[in-house]
């Protein structure tokens, strides 16, 4: 393969910063099976693991198979989910936002604070907040240069101090009013299933098309694979961190604005820790914290798991409710561990 | 050669404070220096030797946790799993304190160390990134000392450990002195030893380390076990200063301060270099600005904003230099 004619040389070297994006256009190169079924377990190894414990579970636990429990499991994933597809598009960048879980926090104060004036000011307030936290991140990082670790911590900090000082210390809690429109928007629903899951489910769609079907999603997957290729390439580096690190913040505010409207009321104690939570479902989900590769749906899965493994140690009762971290840690290292081996695989064939 | 040797040491103080590279070597330094000026001044009751000596005994154990850190951040390394581990050392802790108090020690250290060995394992063999690996113990960690304790908080009541952790030698708090050696065995490590060395050269080129003969996996591995034992060690004194094993709080967020602590003193996040007085430094800063403000009646809001307000500014200044 590698001593073929010269020609050939500058063709297999230029495609090579862009090797994880999806190449739509071209063909794509020819892969042995065991390399196919190699990438075709990374990506939806964790659709299979998690299908398998829904299996094993329904069996062992009637009460799990219910469709009840699914509605509950489901509204409780939402919300994570949206926060975590913002995670997931920033990680594909490679960079990182440990700020999420702050500003869903923010988020949900603010949104139930503004609820007094109505379901438009409910959603507007805490995007505009959020999505601007979002900005600043961005533009420190991609513009500044510095390390997103590090802004992104920077940014938790402040953005939990914005909440406390914004309710006195979390002395003040913001109620939404009773049979709003926002009210509803947390927790009403269609069949059952809650406005947050469909939501999610939206989102989430939008954000399989935009990664896999636009050029935005295309010069994602390039910055990640390579940030100096990229504006070689004449690609907007900065440009498309800033907004990936701004679509971020706004999901994480809309995820917290409809907790708030969810539990109809601004709390200010949530959302701590969640942003390892996001990181855990996407690097489940199969998406490479380098950078440059990885699926929304995924994530989805990722945390679908996540989900699922809290409901089932609740299921079974008699477990003390520690065991699902220790669980989930579990997974972690065994998802990881096989996709890294399978990565490693993959290389080499 | 002359103007070299002489540009670092401008005659003008005033020339000095408008070079990055000034700000990067002592401004750490100067913050705490000023802060301190500040109280003087303007705090009553703060630079007492009471007050003084609370704040050391309240940072001694983030100054414990990010000397490891430190140690993991110069092999461009990250270790998040600090806190659960501090969780997992005060859960072990009143389990064998009936055996005594050595072994309950000896016990809670050697969980440390094998939490740290999991982690380095996965980053030298494995190959993982640093956050992934540690994050999988982040999330069990925690999980893991919260079985172990049934979920409870546990009274200490062995004297022993309770002098650890409110006893003092010579005036000074005990757990203030064992910190106070250890960053200066840190130091020690760091500038004398081949050890420190290594960690270096890895932190800075893994693969030219590599290629030329350094033990990297092995050092790796030492690196994430002399992190994770410091951490334990972290979590004893806090339990017993705090004369409870509380697996539910403590350390949370911990990972975050320690980390904070150690860029704050000038460590570059990518490796290559490790500032163990500077991140003792970073640590004493951040918590005497949360006690400043709180002096000045001011919330913990305003704290927090503060503190990120420094990171960031901290994190800037390393960049000019940097880019020079």
């Amino acid at each position: 393969m590698n001593k073929t004619t010269p020609a050939t040389v500058p063709a297999a070297k230029a495609p090579a910063p862009l090797k994880s994006a999806p190449s739509r256009p071209e063909p794509r190169p020819e892969r042995s099976t065991g390399s196919r079924i190699g990438e075709l377990v990374q990506r939806q190894g964790v659709l299979a693991v998690l299908l398998t414990v829904i299996l094993i579970a329904s069996f062992v636990y009637p009460t799990f198979a219910s469709l009840d429990n699914a509605r509950g499991v489901t509204v409780q994933a939402s919300f994570l989910a949206i926060v975590a597809l913002g995670m997931t598009l920033v990680i594909i960048t490679g960079g990182i936002d440990l700020s999420v879980g702050s500003v869903f926090a923010l988020g949900g104060v603010l949104a139930a604070w503004a609820s007094q004036w109505g379901f438009l000011a409910a959603l507007l307030v805490p995007l505009v907040v959020c999505g601007a936290i979002g900005l600043v991140n961005g533009v420190l990082i991609a513009r500044a240069n510095m390390a997103p670790f590090i802004v992104t911590l920077a940014s938790l900090l402040a953005a939990r101090g914005m909440l406390l000082a914004f309710t006195d210390e979390g002395a003040t809690t913001y109620l939404v009013p009773k049979d709003s429109a926002f009210a509803e928007l947390g927790q009403g629903s269609v069949w059952g299933f809650g406005h947050p899951v469909l939501i999610a489910l939206a989102l989430f769609g939008a954000g399989g098309v935009l990664l896999q079907r636009t050029s935005f999603g295309q010069t994602l997957f390039a910055v990640g694979g390579s940030s100096d290729a990229a504006t070689l390439m004449g690609l907007p580096v900065a440009r498309t961190k800033i907004l990936v690190y701004t679509l971020s913040g706004l999901l994480a505010g809309l995820a917290g604005a409809l907790n708030a409207a969810r539990l109809s009321s601004g709390v200010t104690i949530v959302g701590v820790g969640m942003e390892l939570d996001a990181i855990s479902a996407v690097v489940i989900g199969g998406t490479l914290l380098i950078g440059g590769a990885g699926s929304v749906s995924g994530t989805l899965w990722g945390v679908l798991l996540l989900a699922v493994i809290q409901n089932l140690i609740n299921q079974i009762g008699s477990l003390n409710s520690s065991y699902q971290s220790v669980v989930s840690g579990g997974f972690l290292i065994v998802v990881v561990v096989a996709q890294r081996y399978l990565a490693r695989s993959r290389r080499t064939t | 050669m002359t103007t070299q040797a002489t540009l670092p040491r401008p005659a003008k103080p005033a020339a000095r404070l408008r070079d990055p590279a000034w700000y990067q070597e002592y401004g750490v330094y100067a913050a705490v220096a000023v802060v301190l000026l500040f109280n003087a001044l303007f705090t009553e009751h703060f630079m007492t030797a009471d007050n003084l000596r609370t704040q050391l005994v309240q940072v001694a154990p983030i100054v414990i946790v990010a000397l490891g850190m430190a140690l993991v951040i110069g092999t461009e390394g990250i270790d998040l799993s600090v806190g659960s581990t501090m969780a997992l050392a005060a859960a072990l802790l009143p389990l064998y304190l009936g055996y005594g108090l050595v072994p309950a020690l000896l016990i809670a250290l050697l969980a440390g160390a094998v939490v740290g060995a999991i982690n380095g394992t996965l980053v030298s063999l494995v190959g993982l990134q640093p956050i992934v690996a540690t994050l999988a113990l982040f999330v069990g960690g925690r999980g893991l000392a919260l079985v172990m304790a049934d979920g409870r908080l546990k009274q200490i009541v062995n004297p022993d450990i309770l002098a650890l952790g409110t006893g003092s030698f010579l005036g000074i708090p005990t757990v203030v002195l064992i910190a106070g050696v250890l960053a200066l065995a840190v130091a020690f490590l760091v500038q004398r030893t081949t050890f420190g060395r290594q960690i270096v050269a890895i932190g800075g080129n893994r693969s030219a380390s590599a290629l030329s003969g350094l033990p990297v996996k092995r050092v790796l591995i030492g690196v994430y076990i002399l992190c994770g034992v410091m951490a334990a060690l972290a979590g004893i004194l806090a339990t017993a200063r705090l004369t409870a094993s509380d697996p539910s709080s403590l350390g949370t967020l911990m990972e975050l301060s320690a980390i904070t602590a150690v860029v704050v003193g000038g460590t570059p996040l990518n490796g290559g270099s490790i500032r163990v007085l500077g991140t003792v430094a970073g640590a004493l800063l951040m918590q005497l600005l949360r006690a400043t403000l709180v002096k000045h009646d001011l919330p913990d809001s305003t704290a927090q904003i503060a503190q990120a307000a420094i990171i960031i500014a901290a994190v800037y200044v390393a960049r000019e230099r940097r880019s020079r």
